[in-house]
């Protein structure tokens, strides 16, 4: 894998509010990641962690009352946060694509699939309207849609979930990217289907050296794509490190109780625990960490928020009591499901 | 789309059919017109004889029996008044109720969307409440009083534009006599379309608001600028392609509401439309009149119904003529 010494993206310290009548939200407080050109980072998390908000942040799309208050976001070096909007709308789509949620929302409705590919050539390139033809069905070929000429003429509701996805990351690989954004393009989508898009989108990462962030809160899809994890609990980066490494041997017990959840062949038999409770409410946070409400380890020091420290080489952690190698995490009695 | 037409022209013959029998009996009881019609010192036997004439005599049944076989043959009586065929006074007078409706149509839809659209964006800003409070006078204000207002401003205290009438200079399209086409028709047509407008301009731009308001927050928006697209067009093409959908169904659905509802401004602004013709025939108890306007105004709906499921039909691709519930 290349990495070369200039990062596709480095974010540092970002945090992204949002200010609404009930108060100040903090979904993403404190995040920090480089990703390089060609690497895959996964970001993890529950529901409400604020994965989304962050890769919002990074394409300059984070709508009132939301804002950007604090941290920096480096797109090769050039400070990206908080940037003119003319000089955002050039990065977006053409550098920096971004691939949503939800497939059935991510098309316009009443425009067909041939305008909606080439008005985003035409967004970033001074070519004809035959060429951005030509490069569209490409790409619809590139993520394995067959007939992909008729398809072009086709309006979104004519196509199946996982079909709309591959035609949104189609126009997400249009211009070539220097970084995509993947927001758990493929939860949606049933688990056949899922497999075969990971499969692609990682082999056409390899070949083109694009670097990428994949959103997602099911840890066995980055186990076997991405190169680095920021494990994401209440708009913070908890947990940091190679995949190999965090998933291995997880120091934070969010991390932990992550991994305890998901079913996998060496622990066949055994029972699969679930974190207890759920996301605080990021308007009330308990003061201190703010995993101590669910956290098993909880000891003195919680009520006061954790920094930053790397228990074992490598690795960012924010806890007052790490998880050893090879200790259990010391589950009182975790809730059976299975 | 054969059979989907073919299916609705049945259904409007129906609709036709049964609206003709209410407009009919209800022109039946509203009163007897010969009062008006027989002169004050005409003898029983002439009077006797103009009823005859006029088949006034015979029973509700066979009157509208009568009725129904001459309307097939396109006959909808002789008005008592002019003495000559309803339908014809109408058709003469319908250009000029339909320039009228078409030009306040025009007025709604070029300046209600863009209002609609730019107080949907920003709701919050000052310019937004400007718009939005001048769309609920637009809904509340009476027409007959907001046309008098513009008559005394306009005409009499600025003397900027006439008051009455449409002009002379009557010019010819197709057929169809038109005075859009210079500027003293335009000066003619301007207060009262603007006066008919008003109700429509402030519904098409609160619609406008309100699907602008929704759309912007669906997330083919916020991919459409995760693409890279000027504002200008995730504006003009994603948000408005899909903010037009209601707004056609309800101008066209409400087309027809112009031209029946014209009856107002004709009146204030001395309009030779059928919307005068109505009121005066009303004022005659002019039977054949009323029963052929009204016939008229509902062959216009059901046409203009049938006219908005298909433009519909090519606004929206989800949307399949077989689909509409007809
Ligand atoms: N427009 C907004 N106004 C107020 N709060 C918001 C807004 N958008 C997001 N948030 C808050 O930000 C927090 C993080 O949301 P985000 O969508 O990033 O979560 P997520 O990690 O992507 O979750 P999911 O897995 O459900 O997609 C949530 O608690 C949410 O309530
Ligand atoms: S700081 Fe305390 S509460 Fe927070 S995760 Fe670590 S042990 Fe648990
Ligand atoms: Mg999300």
């Amino acid at each position: 894998m290349a990495k070369s010494d200039v990062p596709t993206l480095e974010v540092r310290n970002l945090q992204t509010h949002f200010f609404t009548r009930a108060g100040e939200v903090k979904a993403v407080n404190d995040v920090s990641f480089t990703v390089r050109p060609g690497e895959v980072l996964g970001l993890v998390g529950e529901s409400g962690s604020g994965k989304t908000v962050t890769g919002f942040s990074i394409m300059g799309l984070v709508d009132e009352p939301g804002r950007i208050v604090g941290g920096e976001i480096l797109y090769k070096g050039e400070n990206i946060a908080n940037a003119p909007d003319e000089r955002m709308r050039r990065l977006r789509g053409n550098n920096i694509a971004m691939i949503f949620q939800d497939p059935m929302m991510t098309l316009n409705p009443v425009l067909r699939v041939d305008t909606q590919m080439i008005e985003a050539i035409q967004a970033h390139e001074n070519v004809s309207r035959d060429e951005a033809w030509e490069r569209s069905r490409a790409a619809l070929e590139q993520v394995g849609i067959p007939a992909a000429e008729e398809r072009l003429k086709s309006y979104p509701h004519q196509f199946s979930g996982g079909m709309r996805q591959r035609v949104a990351i189609a126009i997400a690989l249009l211009n070539k990217p220097d970084l995509i954004v993947a927001d758990e393009p493929t939860t949606a989508l049933d688990v056949t289907i899922q497999g075969q898009i990971l499969y692609e989108v990682q082999k056409l990462c390899e070949e083109t050296g694009t670097a990428m962030i994949w959103i997602t809160h099911d840890l066995s899809v980055v186990a076997g794509l991405a190169d680095e994890i920021c494990v994401m609990y209440a708009g913070k980066v908890v947990e940091h490190g190679t995949v190999d490494d965090v998933l291995d041997n997880p120091t934070h017990p969010y991390t932990h109780g992550l991994i305890s959840s998901v079913p996998s062949r060496n622990k066949r038999g055994q029972p699969l625990s679930q974190i207890p409770g759920m996301t605080p409410s990021l308007l009330n946070l308990p003061k201190g960490c703010p995993f101590k409400t669910r956290c098993p380890r909880v000891g003195p020091d919680c009520d006061i928020e954790p920094e930053i420290t790397h228990p074992v080489p490598a690795r960012d952690v924010r806890c007052h009591y790490p998880v050893a190698a090879g200790e259990a995490a010391a589950v009182p009695t975790p809730e059976v499901t299975a | 789309m054969t059979v989907f037409i073919i299916r609705r022209l049945m259904q409007a013959a129906l609709v036709v059919l049964v609206m003709s029998f209410l407009v009919f009996s209800g022109v039946f009881l509203v009163g007897d017109p010969t009062e008006i019609l027989v002169a004050d010192d005409a003898d029983q036997a002439e009077r006797q004889a103009i009823i005859e004439s006029l088949g006034l005599d015979k029973p509700f049944h066979i009157q509208y029996l009568r009725f129904l076989q001459k309307a097939a043959q396109g006959n909808l009586g002789e008005s008592f008044v002019f003495n000559e065929p309803a339908l014809q006074l109408i058709m003469d007078r319908l250009p000029a109720t339909m320039e009228l409706a078409v030009a306040a149509l025009l007025i709604s839809v070029v300046l209600g969307i863009p209002l609609g659209v730019i107080a949907g964006l920003r709701p919050e800003a000052a310019y937004s409440k400007i718009i939005m409070t001048g769309s609920i006078l637009g809904f509340s204000l009476p027409t007959f009083w907001v046309g008098i207002m513009m008559i005394i401003l306009f005409s009499v205290q600025l003397g900027w534009l006439p008051s009455t009438g449409r002009g002379d200079e009557i010019h010819y399209v197709l057929g169809f006599p038109t005075s859009l086409l210079t500027l003293d028709g335009w000066s003619h047509v301007l207060l009262p379309a603007v006066n008919l407008a008003l109700f429509k301009l402030s519904a098409v731009t609160r619609l406008a608001r309100a699907g602008t308001r929704e759309v912007v927050h669906q997330d083919y928006v916020k991919f459409a600028r995760a693409k890279g697209l000027t504002d200008r067009r995730v504006i003009f093409v994603h948000v408005l392609k899909n903010i037009l959908i209601p707004v056609v169904t309800v101008l066209g659905l409400e087309f027809g509401g112009l031209v029946a509802f014209s009856v107002v401004t004709e009146t204030i602004f001395a309009w030779p439309g059928i919307g005068k013709l109505l009121i005066d025939s009303i004022g005659l108890l002019d039977r054949p009149v009323i029963v052929a306007y009204l016939m008229i105004i509902v062959l216009l709906f059901v046409f203009l119904n049938l006219a908005v499921d298909i433009c519909y039909s090519l606004l929206d691709p989800r949307v399949r003529l077989q689909d509409i519930k007809a």
